[in-house]
Parts: C-alpha cells; sequence; structure tokens
C-alpha cells in the first residue's frame, strides 16, 4: 500500500485536517508509505513543505510541486499535477480530506483515472472497504473499492483525530521535476480573490467547543451575544443555515450536510430548532446542549442536556456564571 | 448559447427515509420523489441567465428511470426548453453520470452546463468535477454568484470555500455546480405546468451515446446510524452549569 496525500496548507504550516487524513491512511493496512504532496508557490511553500516533513511519524516522503502555476488552488491545473506525479510513481490510494479544496480537485482527479472516488470516508476497515455517510447521515453505506486504477478518497477528518505525536522523525523531502509537466496552453481558469473572515476564534471544524446560534437569534447584533459566548469558552461560532440565509452570520459558519462537519467536546445551540441538515453535522459531538424556547423542538432529541427557555435570557446568565477560560 | 442542466431524481428532502430491513439500501418505494433541491437551484440559474438574454435554449437532462419524466416536468414547467430523458434502469456511479453528460456535451454542444453540487441521497458531490475533467473544461463548484460576461465568453463565479468565499474567473464553455445560497428557485404555475405539457422530452439510452458503465464501487451493505441515547432535560442555568461542570467535565 502506498498513499500519496494531496496535502493543504497556509501561510508556511500544513493544516490539521491534512495530519487528520495522514492518520486516516494508517489504518489502510500494514506497511503502508505515505506521500505527502504540497503545491504552492515560494518561501511559504518550503516552509510548510519543511513543516510537513515532520508532522507525523509515518510520513515517509514530502514531494513539493513549485509553480507560479500552483499559487492558488485551482482545480484544473492541481488535478493535472496529481495525475502527473501518479505517472511517475506508483501509487495505490489518492487521498485527500473532505474540504472544499479536497471536494474540488479529487473527484476531477478520478475522472482523469477513469476511477470512481469514495467521499467522506468516515472508516477505513481495511486496503478498499470504507464507510461513508449518505442521505445527511441518516444511512451509512458501506462500500468496497473493485476497480484496477488507484483508490481515490476524501477523508472526513472529524472521523480521524490526531492523537499527541511524540515520536519525532523527518521524512526526505523532494522537488517535484515541472520541465515535463503539461497544461493547456492558455489557463481557462484564472484566481480573482478570497474574502475571509479575519478571526481569532478557533477553526470551526477543529474547534474543542463550538457554540451555534439558530434564527431566534433575530439579528446580527443579537448574534454577538454567541460569539461572546464562544470567546468566554475559548470556542468557535457556529450557525445553522437559516440564520446564515438572513444574513447574520457569513457562509463559512453553516454548520451541517452542506456545511462544515464538527465533533468538538461540547457543541451548545441556541434557538436551533435541529433540521436533519444541520443534525447531520453535528451528531459526533461528544456533549451536545440544546437551549430552546420549544420543547418538541427535534434538537432535545439528540441534545445529552436540553433547557427550555428563552435564549435571551439564558445566554447572559451563562455569560455571567460560567467559569472564565483562558 | 446554449446551457445544459442536469437534474436528479431523489427522495424529497423533507422525507424521513428508512434504511432496508435487508441491508441493502433505503427504501425509496412509496416514498414522495422531487428533484434534488441543488438541482432546482441549478435550473434556476439558468433559466436567470436566458432571461437575462445570455442564452438562447436552456435543456434540462435526467438519468434514471422512467419516472425522471416527472421531474423532467417539473424542470419544463420551471421554464426549460426541452427535456432529454437517459434510460436507466438501476442506478449508476457518478463517474458513469458524468460519461453520459460528456457525451451528451458532445452532441449538444452547450456553453456552460449547470448542476447541483451535490444530491441529497448519495452525498457524493463528484459529478460536475468529473464532467468538467473529461471534457477537459474549467470548472466552478459551489458557486453562490454567477456573472456572465457575454463578450469575453467567461464567467465570474463566487464560490463557497472552508474559509469565506472564493472569486474564479472561468471561460466559456464551462461547468458550474451550485451551492444553497445562489438563488431562490421559482415555483412552476399553472399556466407553464400545463405548457409544460407540450414541450418535448426526448429519449436516449446508453447505447444511443455510446457510453459503458463503470462500476468499479460495490455497495456492501446499508445500515441505520448509531442513535445518540437521549439525555436529560435541565431546569436551570444552574444545574445546566454544574452538569457541565461535574458530569460531562466539558468547562
Amino acid at each position: 500500500i502506498s498513499t500519496l496525500i494531496l496535502a493543504e496548507h497556509e501561510s508556511g504550516s500544513i493544516k490539521p485536517q491534512t495530519v487528520s487524513t495522514v492518520v486516516a491512511a494508517n489504518h489502510l493496512g500494514e506497511s503502508s508509505s505515505v506521500s505527502l504532496l504540497l503545491a504552492g508557490s515560494g518561501s511559504s511553500l518550503q516552509e510548510a513543505a519543511s513543516q510537513a516533513a515532520s508532522c507525523h511519524p509515518s510520513v515517509s516522503e514530502v514531494l513539493v510541486a513549485d509553480s507560479d502555476r500552483f499559487e492558488y488552488p485551482l482545480a484544473e491545473p492541481w488535478a493535472n499535477l496529481v495525475d502527473f506525479v501518479r505517472q511517475q510513481r506508483d501509487y495505490s490510494h489518492i487521498l485527500a480530506s473532505s474540504s472544499s479544496f479536497g471536494k474540488n480537485i479529487l473527484p476531477r482527479v478520478a475522472a482523469l483515472l477513469d476511477v470512481s472516488p469514495v467521499t467522506d470516508v468516515v472508516k477505513i476497515l481495511g486496503s478498499n472497504e470504507f464507510i461513508r455517510p449518505i442521505y445527511a447521515g441518516n444511512a451509512l453505506c458501506r462500500v468496497r473499492y473493485t476497480g484496477a486504477g488507484p483508490c481515490v478518497l476524501t477523508i472526513r477528518t472529524t472521523s480521524f483525530p490526531v492523537t499527541p505525536i511524540t515520536e519525532s522523525k523527518k521524512a526526505t523531502i523532494s522537488q517535484i521535476d515541472l520541465s515535463k509537466f503539461k497544461e493547456d496552453a492558455v489557463s481557462r481558469s484564472r484566481y480573482v480573490g478570497q474574502s475571509t473572515q479575519d478571526t481569532e476564534r478557533p477553526d470551526l471544524g477543529s474547534a474543542r467547543v463550538v457554540i451555534t446560534g439558530g434564527r431566534a437569534l433575530k439579528s446580527v447584533e443579537n448574534f454577538k451575544m454567541i460569539e461572546k459566548l464562544a470567546e468566554k469558552l475559548g470556542g468557535a461560532v457556529g450557525a445553522t443555515r437559516a440564520a446564515v440565509d438572513a444574513g447574520y452570520v457569513p457562509n463559512d459558519l453553516q454548520v451541517g450536510q452542506t456545511g462544515k462537519i464538527v465533533a468538538p467536546e461540547l457543541y451548545m445551540a441556541f434557538g436551533v430548532s435541529g433540521a436533519i441538515q444541520h443534525l447531520a453535522g453535528i451528531k459526533d459531538s461528544k456533549v451536545i446542549v440544546a437551549v430552546n424556547k420549544d420543547a418538541d423542538a427535534p434538537i432535545f432529541q439528540v441534545a445529552d442536556y436540553g433547557l427550555v427557555g428563552d435564549l435571551f435570557e439564558v445566554i447572559p446568565e451563562l455569560l455571567e456564571k460560567l467559569p472564565e477560560k483562558k | 448559447m446554449k446551457i445544459l442542466v442536469a437534474v436528479k431524481r431523489v427522495v424529497d428532502y423533507a422525507v424521513k427515509i428508512r434504511v432496508k430491513p435487508d441491508k441493502t439500501g433505503v427504501d425509496t418505494q412509496n416514498v414522495k420523489m422531487s428533484m434534488n433541491p441543488f438541482c432546482e437551484i441549478a435550473l434556476e440559474e439558468a433559466l436567470r441567465i436566458k432571461e437575462a438574454g445570455f442564452a438562447k435554449e436552456v435543456v434540462a437532462v435526467s438519468i434514471g428511470p422512467s419516472q425522471c419524466v416527472d421531474t423532467l416536468r417539473t424542470g419544463l414547467a420551471m421554464g426549460a426548453d426541452r427535456g432529454i430523458h437517459v434510460e436507466a434502469s438501476s442506478s449508476f456511479l457518478p463517474l458513469t453520470i458524468a460519461k453520459i453528460l460528456k457525451s451528451l456535451a458532445d452532441v449538444e454542444n452547450p456553453g456552460l452546463i449547470f448542476l447541483g453540487k451535490q444530491a441529497i441521497d448519495d452525498d457524493c458531490n463528484q459529478t460536475g468535477q468529473m464532467v468538467a475533467a473529461l471534457l477537459g473544461w474549467p470548472q466552478a463548484t459551489f458557486a453562490s454568484k454567477v456573472v456572465l460576461d457575454k463578450d469575453k465568453q467567461s464567467a465570474t463565479v463566487d464560490r463557497e470555500v472552508d474559509g469565506g468565499l472564493e472569486t474564479l474567473s472561468v471561460d466559456l464553455p464551462a461547468v458550474i455546480t451550485t451551492d444553497l445560497r445562489l438563488n431562490q428557485p421559482r415555483y412552476a404555475t399553472l399556466p407553464n405546468i400545463m405548457k409544460a405539457k407540450s414541450k418535448p422530452i426526448k429519449k436516449m439510452t446508453l447505447e444511443d451515446l455510446k457510453v459503458d458503465i463503470k462500476s468499479d464501487i460495490e455497495i456492501v451493505e446499508v445500515t441505520e446510524p448509531p442513535k445518540r441515547k437521549s439525555g436529560v432535560i435541565v431546569s436551570s442555568v444552574d444545574e445546566l452549569i454544574d452538569k457541565l461542570k461535574n458530569e460531562a467535565h466539558v468547562v
């Protein structure tokens, strides 16, 4: 078993979801070798590569594709790159995390290789047998890959937590020779820009605590209470689709089937009714707390602790009485 | 310009699904079926582009059993000009669907192909990316805003990505997959439902399109996910904090 992982990195460091994907790769079988592929350009790429080399002891090689063509994560050149690397070295598996990055690129790679990819793997039962959620997590589908080409998977990283690493090992770093890398003469896809929310709060996908608000918050102003509570508990802020659609918070805070999948130690939902699409995104949380005026709200069926009450009274009281976190 | 839109017939989003006792799949007998919500958004966007004068024709395609004609009629009632039904008795993997769509694109020569970013039954999120790869076209997935430039023959697309919004510009022809916030699909009005009955739906088979079926993934079994055991209802904030501190140890 030899695995190629398409890595994600940002400002000189490897993203935690890529390390989770390495953890997942270890479940594919004994004596598996793991190569991380990092693409980008310039010094931050090389910095990330050097960090990636020691991000997990099972990484055996870091491959670096340094070119202006990979300055932005455009699916077309990146999918071609994965195909290019695969032609030079044989891989049995090609993995990426089920982020918007992985989901954009890997199916394109799979089509180039004429293989069927498996999306959102939550459990690996062997080198070619996997479990993935379907119908918004209301059913689990066990699939077997029977194709001859490489097995292409995107990994739901909340299902493969990274345990603290004690062993320190440094993998070899090799630069990929791109002189033979072909691309369409004219690039037909261009990066224009990105609007990101600058926030000091932890990342929603990997936060230990997530505080979520629903439409019942009623306004952007009121939603700030959710943010305050998140700050107090050192957590991330999430929102339901309804709250995002109402414009209380930006889209990247949406939790659920089509938004972020979270699995924090503590998930607190305020004014969230609990649509199945939302519950799909929080099911793996360790402790779920729900506060809602409506005692019949479906969220109470999955909550470990429910409190029937007005969030406009409950949140201020929590802010006052909860112990301070660093 | 012509726009091709792929629409999938799925279990209605509001239906609470049941896993079959023999674990072969999810029960779809006597269950309300509808057009996949993301496909509705894709079709709506295509119609708006046509209404703005950027496209001449919107063609809806559905692949599957005979009942897919109902899904196509819904699309025609929303405003699509004609439908193509590719008959298939079994359900196909996204790769085969992508090959069928590629084959249709070779015949129809659309300037844009719209698809939903994922179907709410298998949640695969693959077909659009795969069609784009097979055609060698650029792709803009998870679109929340699409602006066409007729002179430059390009589309500027805002994409919903993990970190916020990303903006891309792709040359046509291109594949765009739609996210939830792109638009609010219209309801078909009664006159349009009547009109849709006379719009053409062309039937095609896999043989017509010369597509070989790829079946490199087997479904071993479909099971219900483990249930969370129901918790307790607390009566006050003080009790809640006490439980979180001393029972769950999370604060």
